[in-house]
């Protein structure tokens, strides 16, 4: 007798701590979701760029959702080094092919992959870039080749909308 | 907590205290029994307090005039500088009050490692020490942002950035923290709106610090169990009050002097040049009390095992009751740990030099061995000495050594015959 009793109590009990939990979580989860990008942050994610103007072995950079991004033009010469790399070499293995369908244009979110400073222009050992803030080694591919960040220089979303107009994002 | 029972003298005294006994705790902090032998480095929890109220004080004046926008916030300072009466002073206090109040806390920290002042009973006390360590860091960071110049944005983003460590969720996390996809003006008042909420925690967990320290009462130079009260104490008012006053005066000659002599010393240049999300400074360096962690950061060639070096860096302090296997609470009586004691003053002075250097060749390698050293201080040579060392005899009290000339011989052996 007494154990029925005892039963239909601890379902009650789980039963309201279950409604209870998911009271909390339902009153949490806007106070913490208020924190993620808001509807006018999200509404600035494409960015068009004339690139006209960019000579063989130049780089500019613009900015987009607040984060840089390296356009470079690439001379032959470049683009020859970038893709003799073997991948064995590399850190986080990418063929240049991959990263420079258009291989002219490099075009890469210029934020180290580290802790996210603007690497350096032709700078550091590899003849790419070179992160100031912790010593990343970059080469022409925008790849990591020597230092503490762990992935190579991300490639944004983009595509030419005409020969000389880089839609990003 | 006190031994006798306190009764107001006056009439509405007696019917207030009845309801809210506010007196019997003014009664309590004043005859507070302490330790007779209390020395210059007990008087930095004092310091520490007075620090919280400065910082607090002067904050609250800032935010008045303080815009907390991406767009006006740098301007926003430069008009406290120049417009607002006083206003250049009240910064200067508050910029260089975080200092001072990092140098106070370091003090107040290093005299706990060497008079073992984290051992039982007062593991709690310590414990909510290195929680208030750790807000003072984040009220740290979170305020260095707030005048929007290029070492405040580019150390947001560094700092941001360590959380994208984590596996899977990481870059998440990031996006949550900046409310966007870069450092920008959701992260600066989200910052600014946290930068004022700490201090009120810490203000919190002070009382609880204070309130724990209270239950045992305080350590001593001579690091035993003293009877309260008796021959070794002395009521806190007026003896403590006036030696820690006394303390604190001298505290604020420093004070001043970094306020009105060399106000930017302890900063950066590039801080007054606007943030540039564009251009990142060639040498992004902390502030000089986060330069330890920083060079422990950079020592790990790997990214996650990087943060987690640094995090462990400073949690470890959190398991040290527990690491110290030593009985013997005072160094003056240990006389290996007191060597190995100064070696980590050592190391983590160094570790500071090599932090505010370029992280290459041979400051590479001294960061190297410095963070390794670090991390054998805590889990090597501190368990291994409490039972390998032979500390020497401690005293029965306070006053014994004093009134029985010679310490340690003559009160070992009464100790021994105690024992007999």
């Amino acid at each position: 007798m007494s154990e029925k009793k005892t039963n239909r109590r601890d379902f009650l009990f789980t039963a309201t701590y279950a409604v209870g939990a998911v009271g909390v979580g339902a009153t949490i989860w806007p106070m913490i979701d208020q924190m993620n990008p808001d509807a006018s942050v999200k509404a600035l994610a494409s960015t068009e760029v004339d690139v006209s103007s960019v000579n063989p072995g130049k780089t500019i950079t613009v900015l987009w959702r607040g984060k840089p991004v390296f356009i470079r033009r690439r001379t032959q010469d470049e683009i020859a080094e970038a893709r003799a790399v073997k991948l064995e070499d590399l850190k986080h293995p990418e063929k240049d092919e991959d990263r420079a369908a258009n291989p002219e244009w490099l075009v890469m979110l210029g934020v180290c992959t580290h802790l996210g400073c603007v690497p350096l222009d032709q700078k550091g050992e590899y003849n790419g870039w070179f992160c100031p803030c912790h010593g990343s080694h970059y080469d022409i591919s925008g790849r990591i080749r020597k230092g503490p960040a762990p992935t190579n220089m991300e490639i944004p979303k983009y595509e030419f909308v005409n020969a000389n107009t880089i839609k990003i994002g | 907590m006190s031994d006798h029972e306190y009764t107001p003298k006056s009439k509405f005294g007696k019917w207030f205290n009845d309801r809210l006994p506010l007196l019997t705790l003014a009664n309590h902090l004043t005859d507070y029994p302490t330790p007779k032998n209390l020395n210059y480095w007990w008087t930095f929890g004092g310091i520490l307090t007075f620090c919280l109220i400065t910082q607090i004080v002067t904050g609250l004046v800032l935010a008045m005039h303080y815009i907390a926008h991406a767009d006006m916030a740098f301007d926003s300072v430069e008009h406290i500088m120049r417009d607002v009466n006083y206003g250049w002073l009240i910064r200067y206090i508050h910029a260089n009050g975080a200092s001072m109040f990092f140098l106070a806390v370091y003090i107040h920290i290093f005299r706990s490692l060497f008079y073992g002042s984290y051992k039982a009973p007062r593991e709690i006390i310590w414990i909510i020490g290195i929680i208030i360590y750790l807000l003072m860091m984040a009220a740290a960071f979170l305020g260095y942002v707030l005048p929007w110049g290029q070492m405040s944005f580019w150390g947001a983003t560094v700092i941001t950035n360590l959380f994208s460590a984590i596996p899977l969720v990481g870059e998440g996390i990031v996006t949550w923290l900046w409310g966007g996809y870069s450092v920008d003006n959701p992260t600066l008042t989200r910052f600014f709106t946290l930068h004022y909420l700490i201090p009120f925690l810490i203000l919190g967990l002070v009382v609880l610090h204070i309130w724990a320290l209270h239950v045992p009462g305080n350590n001593n130079p001579v690091g035993i169990d003293i009877k309260k009260p008796s021959k070794d104490t002395v009521p806190f008012h007026p003896y403590i009050v006036i030696k820690d006053g006394f303390a604190l005066l001298m505290f604020m000659i420093v004070f001043a002097f970094f306020v009105f002599y060399t106000p930017n010393i302890l900063g950066h240049a590039d801080n007054y040049i606007e943030a540039n999300p564009l251009v990142t400074p060639a040498h992004i360096v902390p502030e000089w009390y986060l330069l330890p962690f920083y060079a422990i950061l950079r020592s790990v060639p790997d990214k996650l095992l990087g943060v987690v070096a640094m995090l462990s860096a400073i949690l470890i302090l959190a398991a040290l009751p527990w690491l110290d296997t030593s009985k013997i609470r005072s160094a003056v009586f240990r006389p290996l740990y007191r060597q190995f004691y100064w070696i980590l003053v050592a190391d983590v002075l160094i570790l500071g030099y090599v932090g505010a250097m370029p992280a290459e060749g041979l400051y590479l390698l001294v960061a190297r061995v410095a963070t390794a050293y670090y991390f054998l201080h805590f889990l090597v040579i501190l368990p291994v000495l409490g039972w390998k060392e032979k500390t020497l005899p401690i005293p029965l009290s306070i006053t014994e050594p004093i009134l029985g000339g010679s310490p340690n011989l003559a009160t070992a052996k009464n100790k021994e015959s105690l024992n007999k």
